[in-house]
């Protein structure tokens, strides 16, 4: 059995982070990890992804399309963008507010948030959409994204890893300092829109 | 042994200190830069670290270390080779005493590069072993054989990982410090085989060429070349991260499994592993190679077939049944396998008909990025006269971006200052600017700036001073002294270095100050000669955020004019008025420099 967990969003999200999470999870079961992620160019606003694979007949970094059990997207665009790349029947994290591309204003360059999650809701097979802006105004801090998605993913029920093994494997890649904060965040309920 | 999750470039780094590593040397470049890092993290103090002042520096600081005994990596991406072939070349008919790898990562796509050159047919041109690892475990154990392969035959050895197993991730095993390899380096000996004279190169040649015969063979049984034969009659040879894909499709695909195609990986490139591919081939029908970047392995086989008389047919790109450009991908890798054994693509990238419009997200020049200022300057400067703006490798390739549009030309690293020298002398009425960023300076415009002032050229060089490698990860360089020893060196100074060759006019502005720089761009390009303009200002991604700005509502006419002229990404446009992305905003000013209305107004702190 593997497992194939596709993170995606824009640059400066904390999806390496939360990439790295489900990899300590994974090999704190004894089980192999690969992993691939865009470097360089894209940090500069451009979009970002993070493919996990988790088994024991995987060979490459890289998922191929309709092969994700879970997409979590930090943002819907980027999310819809992934789709292919969700298998049939395969669930959807996403958080329902748009990072516009850099220069919109200019270049006219826009989109609707709620255009891409009618997409994602007509080709995945459950959805949670998540109301990131609001959850991470009430953890206090607009870094704590990625530890709500997890939560989320988590909860969704399909991200095959438990609470208690992502809060280990956040114990273990987190600074003591920002663990509280962290932990908080990954517990935090409630923005959920179905 | 024990279990660590890394990324290849980390693996490779750390196979370097596993195999006892003494000279470390090189120039930041997508996807290299984390190997020499991490060898720079993990240094216990006995191993000498250095960002080289450019990829041949880099190579020839290896060259001398091993010939001193020790060995030597020197690590620099794809185009970073073309810089330093001419150490390389040379070296590989002197030789090396101590083990030497030169790691050279290639980038299919490419995802950060100018070019799609294949480093094995570098290694091919140049005779020397090379080594491709199709994984990070890989990437860890070849990097350790490297070293023994090239001292056993005395001779610099390629390490040619790509981007996707310089930056992919996996637990893999590594050597306890026990098991390292320790090398004390005998010192250098004096002996005349360390100067190259025709009649010591013509000697080396004459060695060279039996010599690889002899690794070749040697290859033909490398643990990690693996030949899987199967019951078809029908191959696929395939190397690198190509090779992973090769293999999921096998699992995956039931129509490919029955075929039961036999499998041929290549981790040695050159010396080319002959025996074990002609005994591949020998009896099949056809075999096709999966591979990216050239049709390394494809020629390789089409020779070895007409040398042994093997009637086998290949495919590859050679054939059009691969594409020649870009990356493989699992996909594309399936249906080019899919086609080969006679079954129908599946072109699952194919267009989703019900995917909205995707927003394009291409790179720009951060919120208060001082090259933005700088551009803006000289623009404003010469507004209405006729121009050439000759760009440079590095984040201010941006610059070439609307609304700016400040790069007409960009070539390689150092390119700039040359190609408008040449510009110049076929259209001496033009205004000829030439922008390079300080890093870049040191690796390769300094000799273009000497070739301009001894050859009378008329043109002014702007130099884009951030004080870092801003591009590759902010990888220190001898304008600001810092070494990766950990300590403070000796701090070049890029004024010094322009007045000592002899410029008609050297100046530093701050780009920041706009009124400052425009009017420094009006004196300065308007005398003869070749001049240069120093626009220094901090990167602002290694500077602490003090303060961001706000619009003032009731200001703002709602000109548009700080959105279409400055393309800031922390500038935005709604209901008719602008808007400051607060978290973005570095408070750089130079929207409120450009607003006739006074609109923006500087907040200390952060939100």
């Amino acid at each position: 059995m593997s497992l194939n967990i596709l993170l995606c969003g824009v640059g400066g999200q904390g999806i390496v982070l939360a990439s790295r999470i489900l990899a300590t999870a994974a090999m704190n079961r004894g089980q192999n990890v690969l992993s691939a992620e865009t470097i360089g160019m894209a940090q500069k606003g451009g979009s970002v992804f993070s493919h996990v694979r988790v088994g024991d007949k995987i060979e490459s970094p890289m998922i191929s399309l309709g092969e994700a059990d879970i997409i979590i997207g930090f943002e819907p665009a980027e999310a819809a963008r992934m789709m292919p790349y969700l298998r049939e029947g395969g669930s959807v994290v996403v958080c329902s507010d748009p990072v516009m591309p850099a220069l919109a204003s200019l270049t006219g360059n826009t989109y609707s948030g709620d255009e891409m999650i009618t997409y994602i809701r007509k080709k995945a097979g459950t959805v949670t959409v998540v109301a990131g802006n609001e959850r991470c105004r009430k953890a206090g801090s607009p870094k704590v994204l990625n530890l709500i998605m997890l939560g989320e993913a988590v909860r969704c029920g399909e991200l095959g890893f438990t609470m208690d093994e992502i809060k280990e494997a956040l114990r273990q890649k987190v600074k003591p300092e920002f663990l509280e904060l962290n932990m908080k965040a990954l517990e935090q309920q409630g923005g959920v829109i179905w | 042994m024990q279990k660590k999750f890394l990324m290849g470039n980390e693996a490779m780094g750390l196979g370097a200190l596993a195999a006892g590593v003494n000279s470390v040397s090189g120039y930041p470049g997508t996807p290299s830069s984390e190997v020499l890092e991490t060898i720079a993290k993990n240094n216990d103090g006995n191993v000498y670290v250095e960002w080289s002042v450019n990829e041949k520096a880099g190579l020839e600081v290896a060259a001398g270390a091993a010939m001193a005994g020790g060995r030597a990596l020197v690590t620099m991406k794809q185009v970073g080779l073309n810089v330093a072939s001419d150490p390389l070349m040379s070296l590989a008919y002197v030789g090396i005493k101590g083990g030497m790898v030169v790691l050279v990562a290639d980038d299919p796509g490419p995802i950060s590069s100018q070019t799609e050159q294949d480093t094995r047919t570098f290694a091919m041109y140049s005779k020397l072993p090379c080594f491709d690892p199709s994984s990070v475990q890989e990437a860890y154990d070849m990097m350790i054989d490297a070293f023994e392969y090239s001292e056993k035959y005395s001779t610099p050895v390629i390490m040619r990982p790509t981007t996707r197993v310089c930056h992919g991730y996996s637990d893999i095993d590594v050597r306890d410090k026990e098991s390292f390899y320790r090398n004390s380096p005998e010192g250098f000996v004096k002996d005349s085989k360390w100067v190259i004279f025709p009649p010591l190169a013509y000697r080396a040649h004459n060695m060279i060429e039996p010599r690889n015969e002899a690794v070749g063979e040697e290859f033909s049984s490398y643990k990690y070349n693996i030949s899987d034969m199967r019951s078809g009659s029908t191959g696929i040879v395939s190397s690198g991260i190509s090779w992973t894909y090769v293999k999921e499709a096998l699992e995956a695909d039931n129509e490919i499994k029955n075929e039961a195609p036999s499998l041929l990986k290549i981790s040695t490139p050159f010396p080319f592993p002959e025996k074990l591919a002609a005994d591949f081939l020998k009896g099949k029908e056809k075999v096709i190679c999966i591979e990216e970047l050239d049709p390394f392995i494809e020629r390789q086989l089409l020779q070895i077939c007409g040398k042994y008389k093997i009637p086998v047919e290949i495919k590859g790109k050679l054939s059009h049944d691969v594409r020649h450009a870009g990356e493989n991908t699992r996909d594309s890798v399936r249906d080019d396998i899919r086609e080969f054994l006679g079954y129908e693509r599946f072109n699952l990238q194919q267009e989703d008909i019900d995917m909205p419009q995707m927003p394009a997200r291409p790179p720009v020049l951060c919120a208060g990025c001082p090259h933005r200022a700088a551009f803006y300057a000289v623009k404003k400067a010469m507004k209405g006269q006729k121009t050439v703006f000759c760009g440079d490798i590095g984040c201010y390739t941006l610059g070439n971006a609307a609304p700016l549009d400040m790069v007409d030309t960009c070539l390689c690293m150092g390119a700039g200052v040359n190609q408008a020298q040449g510009i110049m002398h076929m259209e001496p009425d033009r205004k000829c600017f030439a922008f390079v960023g300080d890093s870049t300076f040191f690796a390769s415009a300094v000799s273009g700036a000497i070739n301009s002032v001894y050859n009378g050229a008329d043109m002014t060089l702007v130099i884009l001073d951030n004080s870092t490698t801003a591009m590759t990860g902010h990888q220190p360089h001898p304008g600001t002294g810092m070494t990766m020893m950990g300590e403070m060196g000796n701090r070049i100074s890029i004024t010094s270095v322009l007045e000592g060759i002899g410029l008609a006019a050297v100046e530093t502005a701050d780009p920041l100050n706009l009124d400052e720089a425009v009017e420094t761009v009006k004196r300065i390009s308007s005398i003869k000669g070749t001049k240069a303009i120093i626009f220094k200002s901090p990167c602002i991604a290694i500077e602490k955020k003090k303060a961001y700005l706000e619009v003032t509502e009731d200001k703002c006419k709602g000109c548009r004019q700080c959105v279409d002229t400055i393309g800031c990404p922390a500038i935005g446009f709604a209901d008719g008025k602008a808007y400051v992305d607060s978290g973005l905003c570095n408070a750089c000013g130079l929207c409120s420099q450009i607003c006739a209305f006074d609109a923006f107004d500087r907040k200390e702190g952060s939100l």
